[in-house]
Order: C-alpha cells, then sequence, then structure tokens
C-alpha cells in the first residue's frame, strides 16, 4: 500500500499493524521545519552543477542527463524546454530524490539548495526537505494521487508527518488549501476520492499538495499537457499568482514553446541530455543562438506560413545509448559542418547572460 | 433544430463538389442501470445535431475541448458509430440506416487516421501486414500477387524505407509510426480521410514533417480531410474551413480566416485567447479571456443555450432560448455562429 504521491512517498502508507484512522498514537514528529540541517537563509536558493545521470540498460550506458547547470533564484521562473526524452523529466527527478536506482545513476554533479548539496544528504534528511522545501506537481494528477484515500487524507498526511500535527488541525490545514487553490465547497469536497475531481480539479489538488508545507522551491513536470486549453489558463494563472505571493522559485518543465513564452524568466533548452542554449526568456525568442531553439521555434505553424511547408527538423532524436559522436545535434542540423562530427561543443558564452552549445552560435545569431 | 433550416446558405457556396454532407446528426449513449434487467437512466447527448459539408480536396478543422463530441462525431462520419438519427451523405450514399454489408463497401472511401501510434498498430503484426490488411478486407482493390508491390509503393509514399516491410511496429519511433497509419488509411485509395488528433502524440520537431506529409498527400491524391484536433494553430495551419464544438454542438464554422481573424462566438474567442502565445514580448499585452469552471456533463447539459454556464456575455435570453446556427448579417463577416449576442472581438492569439 504505497502511497504514489511523490510529495508524500517519503513517508509512504502508516505501517504494517498501525490503523490509518488513529494519528494521536503515533509519536508526534517536531512542529518545525527541519532547520538544523544547515541550510542558510541568506545563500542562493537553489543551483544545479554539472548534473550527470546515467541509466545502466541492457543496451549500455544511456546518459539521460549529461552535465546540466542552471539557478533558480527566489520569484524567478525558470522553464526547461525539450521534447521527449532530452532529460528534462529526469532532470527534475534527480533534484528532488525521486529517480529509481537502480536502474538510474547520479554519476556526477551537485544540487545545492541554500548552500547545502542535496546529493550528498542521507535519505532520512532529504525525506525532510522533500515536500518541505522542494516540491513537485506532476502531469497525470490521476496516477500521481492515489484512488483508496480521500484528497483530504492524502494532504493532511503531510501535515501530520512532517508538522506532526493532529488529525482535526491537519484537516482544517488541508481545507484551508482546497480553498487557497480555488476548489469551490472545499469543506465539503475534502473528503471526496480522486476520481470525483475532474481532471483541472485534480491538477489543483496536486497543486496544494505541493504547496502544503510551503516550499522554497517548486518544480511543475508539465502541470497542464493533459489539459485543455481553457482549463490549462486557469491553471497556469493559478501557479503564476501563487508564485508570486510566495515568491517562491518556479522550475516549469514542458515542451510547448507557448507556455513557456507566457511565465518564465530564463530558459534552459534541453537536447539528449544536455543542455545546449540557456537564455533569458526574451532573447531565446527573438534570436536563438542555437540551431536546434531556432529549428523549434520555426516548426511552429504560424499564420504567414500558411499553405506553406512547414520548417521541419529532419530525422529524428538519437538514441541515448548510441548517441552520434561531435555535436549530437549534427545530423540534422543545417548548420552543421564537419568539426561538428568528431568535436563535441562547449557551452559557449554569447553576451555573458547566454549561452550556447554550438560551434557556430555566430553564424545562427546573425541569420 | 434550427441549425438544418440554415445549413442551405453554405451548400450553395462555390467550393467545389461536396463529398460529404452531415445533416442534423445526433448520436445519444444510452446511460442504464441494472444487470440483467437494464432500463435506460439516462442519455449523453454526444453528438447532438451536427449538419456541415466536406467539400472535395478540402480539409474541414474540428475543433473543440475534450468530451465536446469530436471524435465521436468523426466515428459516427466513418459510420463505426451508427448515429442515433440525422443523415450522411457519402458520395450520394446514405449511412444512416444502411445494411452493414452495403455500409462495409461505402466506408472504403473514408479512412482513419487514429491518434495514438502506440496502441493503433498492431505490435504482432509486421508493417506489410498492417498496411495491407485493408485489402482483405476489400479484395476487389488490388489483386493478391500486387498486394506486396502495392503496399511498397505506399511505404515509399509516406517517407518510409520499403525494406522496412517485415519489421514490427516496435522498432519504430512514434512518427514514423504515424507514418504507418497514414499508409493503411491510404491503402484502399479513400476520397475522405478523417484524422483524429493525428499529431497531439508526437514532438513538435516530428509533427511538422507529418502535417507536411498530411498536405503534400493531400495535393498529390485531391484528398478531403476531416482533421479532429485540440491543437488550433496546427488545425488552422491545415483546414479550409473550420468548425468549434462544444457540448455536442457546433457553435461557429465558418472559413480558417473567418474564426481565427473575427471570431464573433464568445467560446471562439475564449479558445483562442486561451492558447499560450509563443512570444514573450506579448506577455501581459494581451487581454485572457479565462473561463470560469469546466464544461458541464452532456448527459444533463444546460438550458438554453449550452455554453451559458462559462459565458462573459450571458444573459437571461440565453437560459430560456437555444441560439441558432446562423449567419450575423451585423457582425461584418460571413461564419454561422450560435449564439444571441454574436459579435467580432478581437484577440490575440498564438496563431497571429
Amino acid at each position: 500500500m504505497s502511497t504514489e504521491t511523490p510529495t508524500t512517498t517519503s513517508e509512504g502508507a502508516p505501517p504494517e499493524g498501525e490503523s490509518v484512522g488513529y494519528e494521536g498514537r503515533r509519536r508526534r514528529a517536531p512542529k518545525s521545519r527541519p532547520e538544523d540541517e544547515g541550510f542558510d537563509a541568506s545563500a542562493p536558493l537553489l543551483e544545479v552543477r554539472d548534473l550527470q545521470v546515467e541509466f545502466r540498460t541492457r543496451d549500455g550506458v544511456s546518459r539521460a542527463v549529461n552535465g546540466a547547470s542552471f539557478s533558480v533564484a527566489e520569484g524567478e521562473t525558470l522553464g526547461i524546454l525539450g521534447e521527449s526524452g532530452c532529460g528534462k523529466s529526469v532532470t527534475a527527478q534527480a533534484i528532488m530524490g525521486i529517480l529509481d536506482r537502480p536502474p538510474a545513476h547520479i554519476a556526477g554533479g551537485r544540487v545545492i539548495l541554500r548552500g547545502v548539496d542535496l546529493l550528498s544528504l542521507p535519505e532520512e534528511t532529504r525525506r525532510k526537505v522533500r515536500a518541505d522545501r522542494i516540491a513537485m506537481v506532476f502531469q497525470d494528477a490521476l496516477s500521481a494521487l492515489n484512488p483508496v484515500f480521500s484528497v483530504g487524507w492524502q494532504l493532511s498526511e503531510l501535515h501530520r508527518r512532517h508538522r506532526g500535527y493532529g488529525k482535526q488541525e491537519a484537516k482544517k490545514e488541508s481545507i484551508r488549501l482546497l480553498d487557497l487553490v480555488g476548489i469551490p465547497g472545499a469543506a465539503d469536497r475534502v473528503n471526496d476520492y480522486p476520481h470525483q475531481f475532474s481532471g483541472g480539479m485534480r491538477q489543483r489538488v496536486m497543486i496544494a499538495m505541493s504547496l502544503a508545507l510551503d516550499p522554497d522551491v517548486l518544480i511543475a513536470d508539465e502541470p497542464t499537457t493533459a489539459l485543455d486549453v481553457t482549463v490549462q489558463a486557469q491553471i497556469m494563472q493559478l501557479l503564476a499568482d501563487l508564485q508570486a505571493e510566495r515568491n517562491m522559485g518556479l522550475i516549469l518543465i514542458t515542451h510547448d514553446m507557448g507556455v513557456v513564452a507566457d511565465v518564465a524568466d530564463k530558459i534552459c533548452v534541453m537536447y539528449a541530455g544536455r543542455i545546449v542554449e540557456r537564455a533569458d526568456v526574451h532573447s531565446i525568442y527573438a534570436n536563438p543562438a542555437h540551431p536546434y531553439t531556432k529549428a523549434l521555434l520555426e516548426s511552429i505553424p504560424r499564420i504567414d506560413l500558411k499553405g506553406q511547408q512547414l520548417a521541419s527538423i529532419e530525422g529524428l532524436p538519437p538514441i541515448l545509448t548510441r548517441l552520434p559522436p561531435g555535436c549530437s545535434f549534427n545530423p540534422r542540423c543545417a548548420y552543421a559542418q564537419e568539426r561538428c562530427t568528431h568535436d563535441e561543443p562547449p557551452l559557449y558564452d554569447v553576451d555573458g547572460a547566454r549561452q550556447s552549445a554550438c560551434h557556430y552560435w555566430e553564424k545562427v545569431l546573425a541569420r | 433544430m434550427s441549425e438544418t433550416t440554415d445549413a442551405p446558405a453554405e451548400q450553395t457556396s462555390p467550393r467545389g463538389e461536396i463529398v460529404l454532407s452531415v445533416r442534423d446528426a445526433v448520436k445519444y449513449f444510452p446511460l442504464t442501470q441494472g444487470i440483467v434487467f437494464q432500463k435506460t437512466i439516462g442519455q449523453v447527448r454526444a453528438v447532438d445535431g451536427v449538419s456541415l459539408d466536406l467539400h472535395r480536396g478540402q480539409t474541414l478543422g474540428l475543433v473543440g475541448e475534450s468530451g465536446c463530441g469530436k471524435s465521436t462525431l468523426a466515428r459516427v462520419i466513418m459510420g463505426l458509430i451508427r448515429a442515433t438519427s440525422g443523415s450522411i451523405n457519402l458520395l450520394g450514399d446514405e449511412l444512416v440506416g444502411m445494411k452493414e454489408r452495403d455500409l462495409r463497401k461505402a466506408r472504403r472511401n473514408v479512412q482513419i487516421i487514429f491518434q495514438d501510434p502506440y496502441a493503433s498498430l498492431d505490435p504482432r503484426m509486421t508493417v506489410g501486414g498492417i498496411v495491407g490488411e485493408p485489402f482483405l478486407i476489400h479484395p476487389e482493390v488490388a489483386p493478391k500477387k500486387d498486394r506486396r508491390k502495392r503496399v511498397e509503393e505506399l511505404l515509399d509514399v509516406v517517407g518510409l524505407n520499403p525494406e522496412h516491410i517485415n519489421r514490427y511496429p516496435h522498432q519504430f519511433s512514434g512518427g514514423q509510426r504515424q507514418r504507418i497509419g497514414i499508409a493503411r488509411a491510404l491503402a484502399l485509395r479513400p476520397q475522405i480521410i478523417v484524422c483524429d488528433e493525428p499529431v497531439s502524440a508526437l514532438d513538435v520537431s516530428v509533427q511538422a514533417q507529418v502535417i507536411n506529409l498530411l498536405e503534400r498527400l493531400q495535393e498529390e491524391f485531391n484528398l478531403s480531410y476531416v482533421f479532429v484536433a485540440h491543437d488550433l494553430s496546427v488545425v488552422r495551419h491545415i483546414s479550409d474551413r473550420v468548425a468549434v464544438m462544444y457540448l455536442g454542438k457546433i457553435v461557429e464554422i465558418g472559413t480558417e480566416d473567418e474564426i481565427y481573424e473575427h471570431p464573433t462566438h464568445p467560446y471562439t474567442q475564449a479558445l483562442l485567447s486561451a492558447v499560450p502565445v509563443p512570444d514573450p514580448e506579448l506577455r501581459g499585452h494581451r487581454e485572457q479571456i479565462v473561463l470560469e469552471g469546466e464544461v458541464p456533463s452532456p448527459a444533463n447539459p444546460p438550458s438554453g443555450c449550452r455554453f451559458r454556464t462559462r459565458c462573459f456575455l450571458a444573459q437571461d435570453i440565453c437560459a430560456q432560448e437555444e441560439p441558432p446556427l446562423v449567419r450575423h448579417a451585423d457582425t461584418g463577416t460571413g461564419q454561422l455562429s450560435a449564439c444571441h449576442f454574436a459579435k467580432q472581438l478581437d484577440v490575440v492569439h498564438a496563431t497571429r
């Protein structure tokens, strides 16, 4: 009976022999936040440095994340943009510490939250950090929520386990949270089960759950991909409002060029496990410095291109266990030269604020 | 139902031969209770009085949120689901009430491309088996000895290597699988292809390849498409005419330009404004209409106008009187719109 809810997996269901309803019997956890782990409130919020995640498969080692570095400050939104299989979700899971290990294996790098390297913490401590300081919203709320517990139970579990609240107190808190994310009649709906909510409402419940312990960083992994556009607009507005109100750092992972353009401050574009371009949102859309970013932007249907062929990126994303030598994008790239087939480009600095992993970024910019 | 009375206005338009004509199509799914003695306790009105025309060589886009009945309508057009009432005229044959044997023959002319290329291909069949299967059902199209050659040609047409004829679906990527699905749909040389969200399961870079392929095939074989999708910018790119559906009804139908540049129905306007624009410079400079709430249940739709519960223009009359799908002369544009208060509104949206 394990809860699939990532914010609660840390604790899971109560141990056997202990019944679910009797919280009072269990030893109470301290009511305070785990401040004693060396977190320094004045240190930068979140920094990821040279993160490497490998999967060991029968076909060999696949490097799902290959040297990702970025940072997020208070109140800032970082968009991570990429196609399926580019490593964006694995990056998020590595930061959260919810990778399945094995097959995944963190081969290197650091994830520094308020001065503490999360990757070096013992599992016991990471468990306290999760949900408390970093929380996550998942794409598919129906499979992320546990179908056999009421929404209120799953929400209040966080307060009971992390804060040692009593049953009544925790329930009151759950109602407050459901109300906060705009669920009408929160007090009546707190005992409903996930299947009784619509897709948009379930995503609101997920957001309520991720905000329960007032985290400093929120990771949203394709939070609106499963939703209709009108509901997507509601959810994105809710996330933006809550972020502004709480001054959280937000990492938004998506493949939708429109969604990031609307909310992100800076953007990392990933391809085949690497960050290929990192820039602020305005310059990346106005003038991309990497051929992949440029091609992605050009493949969006636009009105002035009606009746014409869409610019498509020929070929397919590479298989991670068999990456082409040199630049991973070279077989599909319009700018590729002989050099690209053997010399892997580093992240070149473009103008101090942005970087591009292309030998010929100047040419890409110029056109 | 008032819609049909206004439909003839469309027929007169000089867009060429009509290959498919749907009039007042209705599909109700019964809600039943009991196991041995089932009694009907209600009906899900999935498609509730839809009329539209498809012209030869053109594409009709069908957009709407999930649950609005667009996929049911696509299947009703295919004859895969029998309509409860109404008329579906396919190249001169009436599908509603047709005998199963005749229906099977008529269906040769309409083929479908499904959304999920992972679920719509049998993993135990080779590509050759999948693409050639339609010939088993309609053996008159290709004599047995020609079939292998035909399949190879089809693979070539959709941009796959004909030498891969003996491979299995799992050996292909998502975009390639969708090409297999397209080859299968082309096998019987149909005149109409229903595309049910053909690119929504694909990555952006691959999506463009498949859209380009569909457009090329349309030109090459003079195909007519019914293109069902929720991605409004893709629909705009490929469609000549667009129908917007809400809760089983068409709320607005017109040319691509009319619907996207001069939307008059509040739902169309909200839908267009909800699509995020891939341009950060417009942030804060465009007015977004964020609709309250979600789509009501089609088992118990609101009285009068079905959109009124979420509409920002709703008045008392909307609860009492169902607005007909008519041309509103005062708006200055030509499309049909089912709103008492239809008026043009400038919305900045993703496809500008």
